[in-house]
């Protein structure tokens, strides 16, 4: 039976008909509200997750002492954390809250090196250092594993192939042995400038997984309709990448980079374990680590106080990335 | 402006992708035109080029696998086949825009529809961020969106599927396009749904004057749409012809096939017809008629020549061997 072509139907459109698809709102009666973001969604469900919180709670206590608690410790003592005392009886590796001849005194609370230098300071602005060696060394991995992963990702084809070839060469390298090239290759003349080299050296290294997050993340988006709505629209690949697809994969970026925080922070001190990282009189947690284990058996509090802090800081952002990732990704938790 | 009051002519379009399987033909071979003002229909099953047809208009094919082998796409009297990506992208939206067929995923989910909107119009027209807010509420309100002041700055997922396609119209509709592609525009949609955004589509064309374009496999929507229809089967263009006459004379046992198989209300219950067999796999297309191995009407001769393209009347053709007999018996029919 052939269809003949009839009268459209007759159906009335504009607002005031809207009513079958409008929502709820109107029989309830409520405020039109500006629904939540998916990133204040993600938020309420990462303050669900204790350990998450009680993490981000002893990082951001750290980060706030270690900014501030050096100086505060320099205005009350008079102790930095390379001051030598003066008087020859003092240098020496006191336990904590002892001064000479045991009895108990509040100057250092973590004890003293076998320099006297108060460890209390020493730990806190090893903090610093180790806190922006992290810092730095993931926004460097950040900035290039986004942009090189997305655009290998959206352009595809032979350039995403040369381009994930690089990476998988560059993993295959041991990151240890890359390190110490580019650290001898370049010696420093500075303390500061060793420093700088440390953080390219590390952010050197630690993008490719990023850039393989990205790019997967960037495959799997790139074919779904709102992108080729987007290229329809006119809208030119730069800022198809930066508008439409790096927003929409910043969920795991955001995970994975709160996770390469420790891991870069762990091999700061490994570096500086070897001796290779950071150079004195600048200290890290891994340099007093390094400088602790020397004395363990004598002085033990030399290597606990700092491994501990280091420990526990590493322990609660890995706290914090694990709660961010089932809070950005709500279906993961569930299986 | 074309003399001829065509605003687009494809001519001989062929776009194939290389797949493991072979060159995939998914277009071979496509010619229609639209008129100033008018709105064509493209019907055929899933698989029969429609997409890529329309998505090679606006050279969104994606390259590689994809590849528009030859033909000509003028529209306004440019080849757009020729034009650098910089001035495809500046037709993109502006002279030519396009809905999708799933309004759930042709938004961005991360963006306030407002920022979306906006995107089109400060792109194409210059738009400062506060002109472009108000015309975007504009454009909310024409398209029947309800509150629009206050709902410009959700997010998608508060929208309803139909919400949401009455947004992706508003943004295909901001920059007043002369060609609006459609891409079945109501398949995600449910039927009451279907007939409003149909409404709308057909009112905000008869408000702008544009020209449309719409694909689809329901061959109820193209009926009340559109002035001319083309049917498409395996890449290829099997049937052209002004709407009425398509369906109350067809020239093609391809189409003959797909009007019985609208399901009619009227009869009584019963099978449903359906045209046996499968669509051909487009990378293994024989030399014949490629409809043959499915056709009620097929001899010999289809399944071992490629059939010619009849003209009918003077504005219907059809791809078949037997174009004149099957026309003269529809007119019997009818």
């Amino acid at each position: 039976m052939p269809v003949t072509p009839s009268e459209p139907p007759s159906i009335l459109i504009g607002p005031e008909y809207a009513f079958a698809e409008e929502d709820v709102r109107e029989l309830v009666g409520a405020e039109v509200i500006v629904g939540p973001s998916l990133w204040r969604d993600a938020w309420r469900r990462l303050m669900k997750n204790k350990l998450a919180v009680l993490g981000m709670v002893i990082v951001i206590a750290t980060v706030i002492a270690s900014l501030f608690g050096p100086s505060l410790i320099k205005a009350a003592t008079g102790y930095s954390y390379d001051s030598i005392p003066k008087d020859p009886m003092l240098t020496k590796s006191f336990a904590p809250f002892r001064a000479p001849g045991g009895k108990f005194f509040w100057t250092h609370p973590m004890g003293t090196d076998n320099a006297g230098r108060d460890i209390l300071a020493r730990v806190l602005s090893g903090g610093q250092i180790s806190l922006m060696v992290a810092l730095i060394s993931t926004l460097v991995s950040l900035l290039i594993g986004v942009s090189y992963g997305a655009t290998a990702g959206y352009i595809g084809g032979r350039l995403d192939d040369l381009m994930m070839r690089i990476v998988d060469v560059l993993y295959s390298l041991p990151y240890v042995i890359i390190v110490i090239v580019l650290l001898a290759m370049l010696p420093a003349k500075t303390p500061t400038g060793q420093l700088a080299e440390l953080f390219l050296a590390l952010g050197a290294v630690s993008w490719l997984t990023m850039a393989r997050i990205v790019r997967g993340q960037v495959m799997s988006l790139k074919n779904q309709e709102f992108v080729l709505a987007a290229r329809a629209t006119g809208v030119s690949t730069p800022k198809i990448i930066l508008r439409h697809l790096v927003p929409n994969a910043l969920g795991p970026v955001i995970v994975y980079a709160t996770l390469t925080v420790p891991t870069v922070m762990l091999s700061e001190a490994f570096l500086s374990f070897l001796g290779l990282g950071v150079r004195p009189p600048r200290v890290s947690w891994g340099s007093l680590a390094a400088e602790g284990a020397q004395n363990l058996s004598v002085y033990p509090w030399q290597l606990i106080f700092p491994g501990v802090t280091m420990a526990l800081m590493l322990l609660s952002l890995n706290f914090v990335g694990d709660g961010l990732r089932d809070a950005l990704d709500p279906q993961m938790r569930k299986s | 402006m074309n003399t001829n009051g065509n605003l687009l002519e494809v001519k001989d379009l062929r776009t194939y992708f290389e797949t493991e399987d072979g060159v995939v033909k998914a277009v071979d071979g496509v010619s229609f035109e639209v008129r100033q003002g008018e709105t064509l229909g493209i019907v055929g099953e899933s698989g029969s080029g429609k997409s890529v047809a329309n998505l090679s208009l606006m050279r969104l094919i994606a390259e590689p696998p994809g590849k528009i082998v030859s033909g000509s796409i003028t529209f306004r009297g440019r080849d757009i086949l020729k034009l650098s990506p910089r001035e495809v992208r500046a037709i993109r939206g502006k002279q030519i825009a396009m809905i999708f067929q799933d309004p759930m995923t042709s938004l961005n989910p991360f963006m306030r529809i407002s920022k979306q909107l906006m995107e089109v119009t400060r792109l194409h027209l210059g738009h400062s961020k506060g002109e472009a807010r108000e015309h975007a509420i504009r454009m909310l309100e024409v398209v029947g969106i309800p509150d629009a002041e206050a709902r410009i700055d959700s997010y998608p997922h508060e929208f309803s599927g139909g919400m949401r396609q009455r947004v992706i119209i508003a943004m295909a509709l901001s920059c007043q396009p002369e060609l609006l592609i459609a891409d079945e525009p109501t398949t995600a949609l449910d039927v009451t749904i279907q007939a409003q955004i149909l409404e709308l589509i057909k009112r905000l064309k008869g408000e702008t004057g544009a020209s449309v374009i719409l694909v689809t496999h329901d061959l109820g929507v193209v009926a009340g749409m559109t002035d001319h229809i083309i049917v498409m089967y395996a890449g290829k263009v099997f049937e052209r012809a002004p709407t009425s006459e398509l369906f109350g004379q067809p020239g093609n046992p391809y189409t003959r096939g797909l009007l019985r198989s609208v399901p009619d209300p009227a009869a009584e219950q019963g099978n449903l017809y359906q045209i046996p067999g499968q669509p051909p796999d487009l990378a293994r297309l024989p030399g014949a008629c490629p409809f043959a191995p499915r056709c009620e009407r097929a001899e010999e001769i289809c399944r071992r020549e490629f059939p010619p393209f009849v003209q009918l009347t003077s504005e219907h053709s059809s791809l078949c061997h037997f174009a004149d007999e099957v026309f003269a018996e529809s007119q019997e029919a009818a």
